[in-house]
């Protein structure tokens, strides 16, 4: 019971800082076709912007500057590097993204060093909050959770009842249509590019003292935010909710069996002794991603939710 | 009703140029494979070879994915590393055997097996991978690599974990009497396997199932209208890619004598498509140019900088943004231009350009290198050519902004001044 609770909880919010960062990927996705392989690039960018703006001012206005920052630099990377390459096709675009993750993991070795940076949970939000099953439940995770459904909520309010939100969902189906009657496409597609970078800087900022913030934090995360995204469906923000959800609780929940496949598949006569017996299913857990991601698309190639073929 | 006659042959082109096009680069090709070791290349030099021999192959089997199928893969390297493993395997059988079949097994003939075992696992791996194309592949191809490389360490028996699995190459009897003990006997089994898998690469590119390949990745309605099945074409496209690449792995085999899980995750793979995209994948030689200049790159330039991966991910930007042929389209264009009629405006454009891209080049070097001590924090001072360039003389950054702006100012002009033209 005790393992279940946390595993949820802890399970939901891992979740949502995985939806976070796939809500834009998603939207960048179903607007322009580029997948963009950076995106966890961006979220470790918003990681290390919020430790230098914390060591000059405090964490409250790191929350809010960091994710605007890298906001900007997404604005830039569309307007003078995708764009140029859209007309050379999607590969292109998928393989100037990719260039641009070697290229930001890079930059930040040289401007914040190759080691961890010591970027902390700030003091006011360092305590304990409950106790559950005798184990203390930090105050920070709870603020995470908070971050993220208020985040979840206004991206629903803006997508669905603001005029804005209504270009955007109709430049995502029909580009030409909505430049036709007059609105600036190009300028619809820099704004998203940004607020999907944005998004990703923010779970950066709340993301990177919850685990740990190095250089290689973009390349652990990058191809799980992919997974989800496929997963759920591309194009598809609520598949893309599901699917971060269900990584997360089940990627949380598998870390905490320590069963073995001797002990499940015991009946078989599989001993722990054995190579395939000695595997235990925490072992296993990094690799449910991507078995999730691999079956989906051959059963399922429109994710969970999405409408359309990948 | 006029009569419209046709002679294909006269279409076709003409036995001279068959032979210019088809056979004389190999001949070429094959002479200096074999007048390399005549200029007595030291053991450094050798090995950095072997690479090269084993990273065109790998290339080149790359592409026959991305350039021709149109298939991007970002878990290519698992073939490699698979038919790898297999043949470190099959060294360590030999090496244990007593006679036999594996006891009689000379060691030159790895690259088959790794042939082999890339084909089985391509087709494996390629059957659910190949029903789609585009995106939904290169995501597969991304999950594939990464279920292969995390799988890996578990079972210690197959793939070593983190220490991986060596080999003996000395094993086993000699072959045209290779002993394949030093290097000089080891580059003559690289050359070997490079010529023959160059050639046969071509030669697959001649083929129906090459040239369907290629329509494939053009028009998939239209190769179906013709009466062949898409998928089919792209899986055994697949196949023949991964079985490629498997030989690469059986060449490595013997060179490095080690593999491990490293081998077969998404950095070797990301590597190879950065080889071949920066050759070129629009030309038959461009990932053979690509694999050799970043073959050199990896082990010579680190050398030199500690930021050489910033300039392999600025070099690979450059190309996607600015020169999709990559180093072979620039070749070839090149050629092109010096056998054009109005050669002097092509060469007055490429003057511009050229002092153009030097200048950033410079300003580039510069801010990289000034970052790179800058960032180690050892003081220690960036200094070409005797001038001491610190982060915090003005000449510093005199020379890292004003040069850009220049060649920038450059490549506008030169972009203005032969648009019409």
């Amino acid at each position: 019971m005790e393992t279940i609770v946390f595993s949820l909880l802890n399970g939901t919010i891992y979740g949502l800082l995985l939806f976070m960062l796939s809500s834009g990927l998603t939207l960048i996705f179903s607007m322009m076709g580029v997948l963009n392989f950076a995106h966890a690039s961006f979220y470790m960018l918003g990681a290390y912007c919020a430790y230098t703006i914390m060591g000059v001012t405090n964490f409250w206005l790191a929350l809010l500057l960091a994710p605007i920052l890298v906001g900007a630099v997404g604005m830039g990377v569309e307007r003078w590097g995708l764009r140029k390459v859209h007309a050379n096709g999607h590969v292109a675009e998928l393989l100037f993204t990719f260039g641009l993750a070697y290229l930001i993991d890079e930059v930040v070795k040289i401007i914040w060093g190759r080691t961890s940076v010591n970027y902390k949970v700030p003091e006011s939000l360092d305590f304990t909050l409950f106790t559950l099953y005798g184990s203390n439940y930090p105050a920070y995770r709870i603020f995470i959770l908070f971050v993220s459904i208020f985040m979840l909520v206004s991206l629903w309010y803006l997508l669905k009842k603001t005029r804005v939100g209504l270009i955007i969902q109709a430049a995502l189906t029909h580009p030409h249509m909505v430049g036709h009657l007059g609105h600036n496409v190009p300028l619809v597609f820099m704004g998203v590019f940004g607020a999907g970078c944005a998004l990703a800087g923010l779970a950066g900022v709340i993301g990177g003292n919850y685990f740990i913030t190095d250089p290689a934090m973009a390349v652990q995360m990058g191809p799980i935010v992919f997974v989800v995204v496929v997963v759920g469906g591309l194009g598809s923000l609520e598949g893309a909710f599901v699917a971060a959800m269900l990584i997360g609780i089940l990627q949380t929940s598998a870390v905490s069996i320590n069963a073995s496949f001797a002990d499940i598949f015991g009946f078989l006569g599989m001993t722990a002794t054995s190579e395939v017996g000695g595997i235990t299913i925490a072992s296993l857990a990094p690799m449910l991603p991507f078995l999730m991601l691999v079956l989906i698309l051959i059963v399922k190639p429109t994710g969970l939710m999405g409408d359309r073929e990948v | 009703m006029t009569e419209v006659s046709i002679n294909p042959a006269a279409l076709g082109p003409t036995a001279s140029a068959k032979f210019r096009e088809r056979v004389l680069p190999f001949i070429l090709f094959g002479m200096v494979l074999v007048a390399i070791p005549f200029f007595g290349p030291s053991r450094t030099t050798m090995t950095l070879l072997n690479h090269i021999g084993i990273n065109i192959v790998f290339a080149l089997s790359y592409n026959m994915l991305l350039g021709r199928a149109g298939l991007l893969s970002f878990g290519h390297a698992v073939y490699l590393g698979l038919g790898g493993y297999f043949c470190v395997h099959i060294l360590n059988w030999i090496d244990a055997a007593d006679g036999g079949f594996w006891g009689n097994l000379p060691v030159f003939s790895m690259p088959i097996f790794g042939f082999a075992m890339g084909a089985a696992a391509g087709a494996v791996i390629g059957w659910p991978s190949c029903k789609r194309a585009g995106t939904a592949f290169a995501m597969i191809s991304l999950g594939v690599a990464e279920l292969m490389s995390a799988g890996a360490f578990m079972f210690d028996s197959l793939f070593g974990g983190e220490m991986g699995i060596s080999g003996d190459r000395m094993a086993g009897p000699d072959f045209l009497g290779l002993s394949l003990g030093p290097l000089a006997d080891v580059y003559w089994f690289i050359a070997f396997w490079t010529f023959f898998g160059v050639v046969a690469m071509f030669a697959f590119t001649r083929t129906p199932l090459g040239k369907l390949s290629e329509a494939t990745r053009d028009n998939p309605e239209r190769v179906q209208f013709i009466g062949y099945n898409p998928t089919r074409v792209r899986y055994l496209v697949f196949i023949f890619a991964g079985a490629f690449a498997g030989m690469a792995g059986g060449m490595s085999s013997v060179q490095d004598e080690i593999f491990t899980p490293e081998n077969l995750s998404l950095i070797p793979s990301g590597a190879i498509l950065i080889a071949a995209y920066v050759g070129g994948i629009r030309y038959f030689s461009g990932p053979i140019m690509g694999a050799i200049v970043m073959t050199y790159m990896g082990s010579n330039l680190s050398d030199y900088t500690a930021g050489w991966l910033l300039y392999l991910g600025l070099m690979f930007i450059c190309v996607v943004m600015f020169v999709p042929d990559g180093i072979a389209g620039l070749v070839f264009g090149f050629w092109r231009g010096v056998r054009s009629p109005n050669r002097s405006e092509v060469f007055g454009k490429w003057a511009w350009q050229v002092s153009g891209v030097v200048l950033m080049i410079v300003s580039i070097i510069i801010i990289v290198e000034v970052a790179f001590r800058w960032s180690d924090g050892y003081g220690e001072v960036f200094e070409p050519f005797g001038l001491a360039l610190s982060h915090t003389s003005i000449l510093t950054w005199i020379l890292a902004f004003v040069p850009l702006a220049a060649g920038v100012v450059l490549m506008r002009h030169a972009a203005a001044k032969y648009e019409e033209a």
